[in-house]
């Protein structure tokens, strides 16, 4: 059956694309974007009891250089909303971002002039968090269902082909106000 | 004179370059001959600030001459919210202002609410030590994150694994209490939302045992150790007439050797029937204050056996129906809630129950027209509330007095003329939460 | 210590219901919200020493205590002065180098705004402390909203440096004299003082499961 059975013992065969997801996903560095409560939740995630060294991202990194995962953990403000966007352009690709708690994903209870409500309006969210704050093991579920998603990354013209079809499925969708919902 | 990677621009002060990367050797070898004078931004997003505070410095090689510290980043506008929302729903906006002490923002809220509507003597006994019990539990483990965070932002980064792992333990008995780690809104406009469930106060008890002991591990770790000395005396100094100046509060200001804790000098909520020593420090510097907070653990941990002793059994909200909350609040599986029993009253007994509660919970109660200003000791300060009400359900105004906005202020006086290095220390000593700070 | 006791707002109605037929029969509900009325002496405890203390340092300024202290206010067993604004400065100074006051601590201003009280729309307060005598005051002064300007009181007490910043950011009160009277909390540019009772919550629609639900300011209420 083809080059399988040609290769020596101990030679495993993958795509690029997976073994790029696969390595992209262990090896994931968060840049601390803690903002408020979710920020004492996020580091309480990262110490002893909840160990996020366990899924081989403990390297919280400061600099946004050196990181490729933007956890945004808190309410983000009107004066901080372009520091978030400088801090996400800054950082190499690929990136993710993943929006902890209802005030990063929506605005939550915030509902006011001082709140940005989501902050996928500054940047692309690649994974929403409810929870005020969520719990560390929520942040946990997340962070490796957002793993999931990177291990399943396409790559190259693939890659292309899939934005550009998401964005003509996203220009179809109706407005948020004007969905339905449960109510359809 | 502009390099490739340092746009320049000209103002009236002379050129001034730009840079936000790592080309500082084209720049020196550009501004050769210039005057020099670098200012630097640090923050909001630096994880040595705190939290979400900008400091502009300004630099004489490490040496800073000037700090401003730039804040609003967090701005969240809740005195604004509350104004929207009725009274004990402000309870639950209040919680999240600073986060690390949710139990005060409540307590300092809920007693304005009560002053104004003159039920401040109403309020059960048990109500007022459950209060003091998730106050003082609630005090160690902010002052645990205090230590934790300021010593990862000195490097010590055992300490914060150590604060991080005491407080969970506390963070246990809040979720077992309140449903909830963070954000409580527990405490309510006469009383509190619910009674312990069973086996509390044995969980309690237990954890307390258990911290004296793991809480001296941070202190086996710090105290007298020669790096941390190194790093913490004689640094961030600020005396008593800066302190007063300024309007600092809390451990800060009892690092400069005044007794000044308002659970002592102005008791509320039945504190002077508790015995402990208010913790004070002489050498005004931020190694001072890091004693004061390990010192404070440990009277904390001793209020909290005491509240427990006089915990004495009884109702946990005011008698008045017109004001307590209609709900037995009871914890379930999926959080705080109506009790069953209440469930079932108001759906298939009391028609009138069911009115009231409908009136009580959907229209608020009725605050007569009046302005209270009330403070409590939070682990950064002197927390005050500036409630007024305009005779109707929802807040009129509230404002919070936070410590942190006060202490934050001290920035340039305890940093400037010390070393960039030494700014941080000072900072972390201050311990302001931005939370708190911006609101 | 002139009278003061007028109206700072009159509701009508209830369930905030208006040109609608009234079948609740709440329409006619007329409430007058006024303001605390002054107190009369004696006032008790250490309040009339203080505020015979107050009066005399003023005189010793040559200034008349009753056109300084427009009214003495007691409130759930808190003392909250009057102050004409011209004068804030100068009782501040007093009520801090004072021996028998002695007020070292300012925690603070914060700002209330009372639309409908003609030519006193913004209301500014300053509570104080003395941990000499471990008492607490307030001082409040009650400003046009045309024309908000007060005199910065960072030459008595530093730390309000910052809360002058955040009541003007908020409430667009000029202190004349402040070091640096700049926005604080909100960015440099942002129009408007966002917690006057003019300025909306500027909340945004939420949808939740097909029902548009609008931000809390432009519900009904009940007042």
């Amino acid at each position: 059956m083809g080059l399988e059975e040609k290769l020596p013992s101990g030679i495993l065969l993958t795509t690029v694309e997976k073994l790029a997801g696969y390595s992209r996903k262990t090896s994931l560095w968060p840049a601390t974007f803690g903002l408020a409560c979710c920020a004492i939740e996020m580091m309480a995630t990262g110490a002893g009891r909840f160990d996020l060294a366990r899924f081989g991202m403990e390297v919280f990194r400061a600099s946004p250089r050196q990181a490729d995962l933007m956890i945004v953990a808190g309410r983000v403000s009107q004066k901080m909303a372009p520091v978030l966007r400088q801090i996400y352009d800054q950082m190499a690709s690929p990136k993710w971002v993943l929006a902890m708690g209802v005030c990063a994903s929506s605005g939550g209870m915030f509902n006011n002039y001082a709140i940005v409500q989501g902050v996928d309006h500054v940047v692309p969210v690649d994974m929403y968090l409810p929870g005020c704050p969520p719990r560390p093991e929520m942040l946990i579920d997340a962070i490796l269902k957002l793993q999931e998603k990177i291990q399943n990354e396409k790559m190259g013209s693939a890659k292309r082909e899939e934005i550009v079809l998401n964005e003509e499925f996203a220009r179809k969708e109706l407005p948020l106000l004007e969905r339905k919902g449960l109510l359809a | 004179m502009t390099t490739d990677y340092a746009p320049s621009i000209e103002t009236t002060e002379g050129t001034v370059f730009n840079l936000s990367g790592g080309d500082w050797e084209s720049l020196v070898t550009g501004v050769e001959g210039e005057q020099e004078r670098i200012v630097v931004n640090m923050g909001p997003q630096h994880p040595s600030t705190h939290g979400v505070l900008r400091l502009i410095l300004e630099l004489d090689g490490e040496t800073v001459v000037q700090v401003r510290p730039g804040i609003g980043y967090l701005h969240t506008g809740i005195e604004k919210n509350l104004e929207f929302r009725n009274w004990v729903q402000g309870v639950t906006f209040v919680t999240r202002m600073d986060y690390l002490s949710p139990f005060f923002n409540e307590t300092v809220y809920c007693m304005g609410v009560e002053k104004l509507l003159g039920i401040s003597d109403q309020v059960p006994e048990r109500a007022k030590t459950l209060r003091i019990l998730m106050m003082e539990l609630n005090r160690i483990s902010s002052h645990l994150v205090a230590l934790a965070t300021g010593g990862m932002e000195l490097g010590a980064l055992t300490a914060m694994t150590f604060g991080f792992r005491d407080r969970e333990l506390i963070l246990d008995i809040f979720e077992m209490v309140t449903g909830l780690r963070m954000n409580h809104a527990y405490v309510r406009p006469g009383g509190v939302s619910c009674d312990l469930p069973p086996g509390a106060v044995e969980k309690i008890r237990a954890t307390v045992k258990h911290l004296r002991k793991s809480t001296q591990d941070n202190v086996n770790i710090l105290v007298g150790n020669q790096i941390w000395l190194g790093r913490t005396k004689g640094v961030g100094y600020l005396d008593l007439q800066g302190c007063l100046a300024l309007g600092v509060t809390g451990p800060v200001l009892r690092a400069t050797g005044v007794p000044w804790d308002l659970r002592k000098t102005q008791p509320y909520l039945g504190y002077e029937r508790y015995e402990f020593e208010v913790q004070t420090q002489d050498t005004c510097d931020a190694y001072g204050r890091f004693l004061i907070r390990l010192g404070e653990i440990a009277e904390s941990l001793n209020l909290v056996d005491q509240a427990l002793d006089f915990l004495e059994p009884g109702p946990v909200m005011i008698e008045d129906k017109s004001i307590a909350w209609p709900a037995q609040l009871a914890l379930g599986a999926d959080g705080l809630g109506n009790s069953q029993e209440h469930i079932a009253k108001i759906m298939s007994q009391s028609m009138e129950a069911l009115i009231h509660h409908f009136k009580l919970v959907t229209e608020g109660f009725q605050v007569p027209r009046g302005q209270v200003y009330t403070a409590v000791e939070s682990p950064r300060g002197e927390l005050g509330a500036f409630v007024v009400s305009d005779d109707s359900t929802r807040p009129y105004r509230v404002h919070f007095r936070d410590p942190s906005f006060s202490n934050l202020q001290a920035t340039p006086a305890v940093g400037e003329g010390g070393q960039i290095a030494d700014l941080i220390a000072a900072l972390a000593s201050l311990d302001p939460v931005m939370g708190g700070v911006d609101r | 210590m002139t009278e003061l006791t007028r109206g700072l707002e009159v509701r009508e109605g209830s369930f905030g219901v208006h040109g609608s037929p009234d079948t609740s029969g709440y329409g006619g509900l007329r409430k007058v919200v006024s303001e605390i009325p002054a107190a009369e002496p004696p006032f008790g405890s250490w309040f009339d020493k203080a505020v015979l203390a107050l009066s005399k340092s003023l005189k010793a300024k040559d200034l008349m205590p009753e056109q300084v202290i427009e009214k003495v206010m007691i409130y759930r067993a808190e003392l909250t002065l009057m102050i004409a604004r011209e004068h804030l400065l100068t009782v501040m100074q007093s009520l801090r180098d004072e021996d028998e006051l002695s007020f070292e601590v300012c925690l603070g201003v914060a700002g209330v705004h009372w639309p409908e009280e003609q030519g006193r729309e913004i209301h500014i307060n300053y509570p104080l402390l003395s941990m000499l005598h471990n008492r607490r005051l307030s001082v409040e002064v009650a400003l046009p909203v045309k024309d908000p300007r007060v005199a910065s009181v960072t030459s008595v007490y530093p730390g309000n440096n910052w809360h002058e910043r955040e009541t003007y950011d908020f409430f667009g009160v000029i202190f004349v004299g402040h070091p640096g009277l700049t926005r604080i909390l909100m960015p440099d540019d942002w129009p408007g003082f966002p917690q006057r009772k003019d300025y909306p919550l500027s909340g945004v629609d939420v949808e939740y499961k097909g029902a548009i639900i609008p931000p809390p300011d432009e519900r009904r209420w009940y007042t």
